[in-house]
This record gives structure tokens, sequence and C-alpha cells, in this order.
């Protein structure tokens, strides 16, 4: 008889199911735009508007605009996974009955959405070395003060992203519901956050709703190790609170649909 | 049926939906080895019944064991002991074949050969196929093989023949019976009387959630439509005096076609008394009432209604 699951198996599991979401990732290219496209295209504007010029003290945390916003566009390629992507993905799972086959066969439903966080460290991280890469090559940015905390800021973020990913696929009733809810959150958080205007030139009303919202601390912990201002402990802490919440709500969540 | 080892009991089940009650009162046992069917119409409270024993859903009332388990709160000792094909349930639109079964090939704690499931069940060509371009009857096919590869001991089939065309429907009563052969017990939902007529070892009439029959076919039909036809051609010859006869209810001689109603052993009384008065017809045959009866007789509508 088969008792508990082993964490080996469990393990396997999850990185089985991971595979197999990165393949549909792959043959669903409407989500590939947004995630992959989205954010290299819109470091274009931004670097054909502000170009390379560190003209101005003022702007820009004092850095040159490309040295900003590059990694505070690695922050928003994990948004675009965990507002845009993984709310219509699994709402999607929830009301085709693909969650109830998964439970059917008493895969837990941790394993399911641990190979979603899986699947999304994955898809961002592929994502922000496309935005390096990008900024590199066109604008000269040049690498992390301290990389060892970008990749902390980056998981942290991701996985914080992914949870509230779960947790709206939980919530929203049906794939386009989540879909239009997605897009709404994901620009209310791109004009609020430092990824389109810089903070500078924010109102403070426009100020405070970002600071509400996970993105704008997210941009904050990966740009503050990027630009070499060290670890940003009260934007990581905010970030893990919020994965953590909304990780055991999702969880919750799903056990009573 | 020798009485045998009780894998599946089902006492006073009874599950509510926000204004409706979908099983009322519910009571039943499968022993192992058996085909059970669970018959009714759409919303009699069938899916509801097996998606609790599934562990998919809870129940409000009553008591439920699977292989002595509670589903709900011994879930993971359940794990891969029951199959489950699911009625309307989709997988991602581009997922292919090969990799679903793959895939729950490896969520199962002891897998069967998932490419001997493809062959038998008629998937091989499919097999790098994406699900959304599957047919109706491929996808239950599909699905029936995804509830076996845990190779389970047992099996939950629900509607699994509707959308299949008929000479599928006939290679799936087969393949029923093989699973069956091999040592797991079948649950099986249905709405068609052939299959559940043709499949079970016992069947449930379920109705408005409460089971109002039990037993084998056979036994059901004995006891909720008795009467058979016996029919057979006469030619001008007068054959009031078989409703003399034991077990006979009613001649009706309509030209020279003659229906004897009575019932139990009546065509072989009315065989025997033809022969000894010289009459050896060559049509004489008798119809048989089916479940269709019984479910009219004990409902008072069809089905399909």
């Amino acid at each position: 008889m088969q008792r508990r699951l082993h964490p080996l198996r469990a393990l396997k599991a999850v990185l089985r199911l991971t595979w197999v979401e990165l393949k549909l990732f792959v043959r669903e290219p409407t989500t590939a735009v947004f995630v992959f496209a989205f954010p290299v295209a819109l470091l274009f504007v931004m670097g054909e508007i502000f170009g390379t010029r560190g003209d101005s003290d003022l702007f820009f945390r004092g850095f040159e605009a490309m040295d900003y916003y590059v990694p505070a566009y690695f922050a928003l390629v994990a948004a675009s996974i965990g507002v845009i992507m993984l709310p219509a993905h699994l709402t999607g799972y929830r009301q085709g009955g693909v969650l109830r086959r998964f439970r059917a066969a008493l895969v837990p439903m941790w394993i399911v959405l641990g190979a979603q966080v899986a699947a999304a460290l994955v898809l961002a991280a592929l994502g922000a070395v496309l935005v390096w890469f990008f900024g590199w090559l066109v604008y000269g940015v040049s690498r992390p003060a301290d990389a060892l905390a970008v990749a902390v800021a980056f998981i942290v973020t991701t996985v914080c992203f992914a949870a509230i990913g779960a947790l709206l696929g939980a919530l929203l009733p049906a794939p386009r519901a989540a879909q239009g809810a997605g897009l709404m959150l994901f620009f209310v958080m791109l004009f609020v956050s430092g990824t389109g205007p810089p903070t500078e030139v924010m109102t403070s009303l426009m100020v405070t709703i970002g600071e509400w919202l996970p993105l704008s601390h997210a941009v904050l912990a990966i740009q503050d190790a990027w630009l070499g201002f060290g670890w940003n402990s009260t934007a990581l802490l905010i970030l893990a609170a919020v994965a953590l919440a909304a990780s055991l709500g999702a969880l919750r969540a799903y056990r009573w649909k | 049926m020798t009485p045998s080892e009780t894998v599946i009991r089902v006492e006073h089940l009874r599950k509510v939906y926000k204004h409706t009650i979908a099983v009322e009162d519910i009571s039943f046992d499968v022993g192992r080895g058996e085909i059970f069917g669970l018959l009714g119409s759409n919303g009699a409270g069938k899916t509801t019944t097996v998606e609790c024993l599934e562990g998919i859903r809870r129940a409000d009332g009553g008591s439920i064991r699977v292989l002595g388990l509670d589903p709900q709160r011994q879930a993971s000792a359940l794990r891969g002991r029951v199959g489950s094909q699911l009625q309307e349930s989709r997988l991602p639109d581009h997922l292919k074949v090969w990799e679903a079964l793959e895939l729950f090939a490896g969520l199962a704690p002891r897998a069967l050969d998932w490419r001997e499931l493809l062959n038998a069940w008629g998937l091989a060509e499919k097999r790098s196929s994406s699900f959304a371009s599957l047919s109706g009857g491929q996808r239950q096919r599909l699905f029936v093989a995804l509830a076996l590869v845990s190779d389970p001991e047992i099996v939950v089939l629900d509607e699994m023949t509707t959308g299949l065309d008929p000479a599928a429907r006939h290679v799936a009563w087969e393949l029923i019976e093989e699973i069956r052969d091999r040592g797991a017990t079948v649950v099986l939902v249905t709405h068609f009387m052939d299959e559940a007529e043709r499949l079970c070892d016992r069947v449930a009439v379920v109705e408005r959630g409460r089971i109002v029959a039990l037993g084998a076919p056979v036994a059901l039909i004995d006891e909720h439509a008795p009467e058979l036809r016996v029919v057979f051609t006469a030619g001008d010859r007068d054959v009031g005096w078989l409703a003399g006869l034991d077990h006979v209810r009613a001649v009706t001689q309509g030209g020279p076609r003659v229906t004897v109603h009575g019932d139990g052993p009546v065509l072989a009384l009315v065989a025997a008394a033809l022969v000894e008065r010289g009459m050896v017809p060559r049509d004489l045959r008798v119809e048989r009432p089916s479940l269709e009866d019984v479910f009219l007789g004990l409902t008072g509508h069809h089905v399909e209604d």
C-alpha cells in the first residue's frame, strides 16, 4: 500500500509537470509575446525617448536611463507571467476540468502549483536574459553591481508574482475575466511602479498607489542590487510576505473549489 | 455471483448543492471484481455519487469507504488505487496524447506501460496529436486510458461511451470486460440501458438522488417487468386454449399472428403444449422485457426525458 508521497517522488512529479508546462507555453505563442516581446519592446521605446544620456541627476536615481530600466524590466517580465499568463492559464485549467483530473489522480494541489512556480522561474529567467541582452546590444548596458543580490531579488520577485498568479487563477471566474483583470492590473502597475515614467516625475498619489502594489517593491529590490545600493531588505521582506500569503491563499482557495 | 470482499461501501450518502439536493440518500456495496452500474437520467445524482467516491467532492452526509479508506481523509493512501475517467473534463489543448499518458503514468505510484494502453485503446496513430485535435470518441478513449495507467484496483467510468459511434461502443464494451478480467472492479455510470444490461453484474437504478432498484439486470427484469411475450404464427388455427396454461395471462390473436402474454417458463410451456397438439411453428420466439421496461415501470419515464 502507498503511504505519503516520498519527497523525491514529489520533486520528480513537480519537474515532470514543469517540463510539460514549458512545452505548452512554447506552443501558445500569444502568451510568449507578452512575456518575452513586450518588455523588450517597451525597453526599446524608453531607450529611444531617453537614450543613454545621463544628462540629469534628477531622473533615474542619478544613473543612465537604460541602467535604470533594464533591471526594472526584469521585474516586469515576472509581473507579466504572474498577472497575465498564469491567471488565464489556471482559470482555464479549473474551468476545463484539468484540475479535477489531477485531483482524481490524487495529485496534491501543491505539486500542480509548484510546477507553475518552477515554470514561471524558467520563463522569467529567459525573459530577463533577453531584456539584458537587448539592453547590452543596443544601449551598451553593462553588468550588475552585485549579481548574487540581483539573482536572489529576481527569484523572490518571480515566486511572489507566480503565487499571486495562482491566487488570481483560483479567484477569477473564467479565462476571459482573468485576461481582462490581469491586463488591467499589469498596466496600472506598469505606470506607477517606476517601470513607466521614472519615479522622480510621478505625483505623490501615483507613488502611493505604487507602494501598495508589489511591482514597485520588486523593481526596487532588483534595481538596488543592480545599481550597487546592495540588498533592499524592506522590499525583499514585503515580497516574501506577499508570496507567502498568496501561496497559502491559493492552496486554500483551490481546496474549496 | 458469490459473495466476495466489499471494496466500496456507501451508506446514506447525501450531497446538497446550493439549492438542489443532488443525492438524497444512496447506499450500496460493490464487491471485488464486479462490474457495478449506476443507471439513471441526467441529473439523477449518479455523477455526484461517483465524484464523492473519487474524493473530488465532499459528502454532506453518510459515509463512504473505498478499499476500507475514507476518500477524503485518507486520500494519499488511495493514490493510484482508483482510476477515474471523469465526465466532461478536458486536458490542455496543446498537450499531445503521448505526453498526457506519460505525465499521468509518471504521477502514479505504480504505472502500467502506457504504450500498451495506447495500442489497446486504438490511439497509437494519434499518439502525437494534440488534445484539441481529437474527436469526441478519441478523447473518451484517452480518458479511459488515463484512468487505467496507474493500474488501479477500482476503475470508475462515467458515461464513457457517450459520443462513441456504435462500432466503437462495442469495442469499448469488450475492453471494459477486459478491465474486469484483469482483476479490477468497475463502477460504470451510464444512461444506456443496453450497456448496463450487457455489462453489469449488478445495477442500481438512480432516480432523484435515490436508488429505486438494485440487483442483477435479470433479477430486476424478473421483479419489475416480469411479462414475457411469446410470439408465433398459427395460420387459421384457433389457439385460444393456450390461455388455460399455467403462467399464461392472456392470448391475443391478430390474423395469423399470435401473442401469448405470460411470465417465467411460459415459453417452454407454450412450446410443449403446441407440440403436443401437433403444431410446430417455425417462428416461435420469446420477446423479453429489457432494463428499459424496468426503468419505465419504476420511474414512469424514459431515460432520455
